[in-house]
């Protein structure tokens, strides 16, 4: 299955990241590879397998509702370029 | 023109569990910013999320309330976007296999009544709070953002209806009868103005038999909002659509103090979250004996609890509504009823007056000053003709005021009224004897003058004679005179 630069496009601008003209066409067939690799899969009859989630046959696993410390505020900001009285700065939005 | 307006909600709950959804960060709300933070709601890479089980089962339980089906197996799904407001930049949520699906809640219209659809009822977790610092304080114009993320991970319930609400009243009474569900089952603290009850709609205006355009509302923070919103979109719809015009699918923001919608500057590729199931979590499996525990554990619902108080205690609708609709209030008129006095004069009273002044001074029932035994005591003296109905109303703001007990008050103040009928009739008979004007007045038949002589009546004992008493004297002491 063939990628066009259309998605690339689009699957670029969602993940806010910039791509050159270049780069474009390189995810483009990267990608297409991806998908085309991922179509043998597709050949193989699943009507009767139930869809997984997970690998492994586990489920139900909670813990109890109960407070545990959680982090101070400078050791929570700690690794933010920019903070500002204790809250996480960033660029604006729109 | 036929106009038909179609509305549906989403509502999202937060739970009030006392941890997180996935980590053991307090829920408490506000606090100093990213206070409640560890590296899992933070989003740090090699962090797992552990689901909270309390959060689980107040879901099933909200499910099982909302008469839904509860999934034999359901998985997490990540909702992937780029907003600031979520560390890892996907909110963990539900997506094709929620929790519970297929469910209905009524609602009381009061000439008819209506059941609306629930289509699901899903688990995720709250996002953090975003402020924008700038010029204008709006998201447009700001320089930069500051992130809070005490509120990211806070379990929240989504509940979306079908399109079966028809006017802007219904929608209000639909959020009424929810909230009083969540507030029954003691899983939220369902206050819309700290958000932890939040809803949007979509709403439609369609003619003559076909469908309206979908338009989606946000930003509606109090059950009047939810209603003026609705009621301007509806109109605003209606007037497009008189006008020949096409109504725009998009989302609106309601604007609380201009009273009005616009319309949102969306990016036309926002809506593409390229959900997949969560690696990390693995399914819930709610087994039957688990759910079969879980609606055993129901308590009384307020529908139930409304039929109950109208044919128990024989209350009108109309107060049965106020008390069971605020279930502290409903508690502590059941708290005063085993007290023993007449139920009926107690629900005026609490649902009048109790309620009125918990109002006012914005304090829930349970904490009122004015304890059960209060309100019975103050039944009582009235019932007993110990004081008016009149007095007794200042004798409530006054105990509510004071916390003096109701009988304290009227024995200190010397309120108890004259049901002495010498004490009255001596005063009867000086007020015939002082106004012989009114009194010729009266047997000429002029009525008005009675209401007369029996406000000297009233004037002389200092408004402390019982008012039906000293009534039926004077007109049988006038009556002597005819
Ligand atoms: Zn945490």
């Amino acid at each position: 299955m063939a990628i066009s630069i259309e998605d690339v496009e689009h699957v670029a601008k969602l993940a806010r990241i910039y791509l050159t003209e270049e780069e474009k066409e390189m995810f483009r067939k990267q990608l297409s590879d991806v998908l085309e690799h991922a179509r043998v899969i597709s050949e193989v009859d699943t009507s009767t397998v139930e869809p997984t989630s997970h690998a492994i046959p586990l489920s139900n696993v909670t813990r109890e509702d109960e407070v545990r410390e959680s982090l101070t505020v400078e050791e929570a900001t700690k690794n933010a370029p920019w903070s500002d009285g204790g809250a996480f700065t960033v660029p604006k939005i729109i | 023109m036929d106009f038909e307006t179609i509305i549906g909600l989403e509502i999202h709950a937060e739970l009030s569990t006392k941890s997180k959804m996935f980590c053991g960060c307090s829920t408490v709300f506000g606090g100093e910013p990213n206070t409640k933070t560890c590296p899992v709601c933070l989003g740090h890479p090699g962090t797992l999320p552990v689901a909270n089980r309390k959060a689980i089962e107040y879901a099933i339980l909200l499910g099982l309330a909302l008469n839904c089906e509860i999934a034999e197996r359901s998985i997490f799904h990540r909702k992937n976007y780029f907003y600031p407001d979520m560390p890892k930049n996907y909110q963990i949520s539900q997506y094709d296999i929620p929790l519970s699906r297929n469910g209905f809640l009524e609602i009381d219209m009061g000439e008819y009544k209506r059941r609306v659809g629930i289509i699901r009822v899903h688990l995720e977790e709250d996002t953090g709070k975003s402020i924008h610092v700038g010029e204008s304080g709006r998201i447009h114009g700001a320089e930069r953002s500051l992130e809070d993320f005490n509120r990211a991970g806070i379990p929240l319930v989504e509940i979306v209806t079908e399109p079966d609400l028809r006017s802007p009243e219904e929608a209000r009474n639909f959020m009424m009868e929810l909230r009083a569900v969540l507030e029954y089952l003691g899983i939220s603290d369902c206050k819309m103005e700290e958000g932890s009850l939040r809803c949007d709609a979509n709403i439609s205006v369609g003619v003559g038999g076909s469908r309206g355009t979908k338009v989606e509302i946000k930003n509606m923070n109090s059950f009047r909002a939810l209603q003026r919103a609705l009621s301007f979109e509806e109109k605003r719809q209606r007037d497009v659509l008189l006008k020949g015009g096409i109504v725009t699918q998009e989302t609106r923001h309601w604007d609380e103090a201009a009273g009005i919608t616009h319309a949102l500057r969306t990016k036309e590729e926002a809506f593409d979250y390229r959900y997949f199931p969560e690696p990390d979590l693995v399914p819930i499996e709610p087994d039957p004996p688990w759910v079969e525990e879980l609606r055993r554990s129901l308590p009384e619902m307020p529908a139930e609890r409304l039929r109950r108080f109208i044919s128990e205690y024989g209350l009108p609708k109309d107060i049965a509504k106020v008390l069971v609709y605020d279930k502290k209030l409903g508690n502590f008129y059941e708290e005063t009823v085993r007290k023993g006095e007449n139920p009926i004069e107690i629900a005026k009273w609490v649902a009048g007056d109790l309620a009125g002044l918990l109002n006012e001074a914005s304090i829930d029932a349970d904490l009122s000053p004015v304890r059960p035994g209060g309100v019975s005591e103050l039944v009582h003296l009235v019932e007993s003709g110990v004081i008016s109905g009149r007095m007794a109303k200042d004798v409530l703001k006054e105990a509510f005021e004071s916390g003096e007990s109701p009988r304290q008050i009227v024995s200190r103040k010397g309120l108890s009224q004259i049901a002495d009928s010498n004490e009255i009739l001596a005063i009867v008979k000086q007020v015939i004897k002082e106004n012989p004007q009114a009194v010729s007045d009266y047997l000429d038949g002029k009525e008005q003058a009675l209401k007369y002589l029996m406000g000297q009546v009233m004037k002389l004992t200092r408004g402390k004679a019982n008012p039906k008493m000293a009534s039926e004297m004077l007109v049988e002491a006038l009556k002597m005179r005819e």
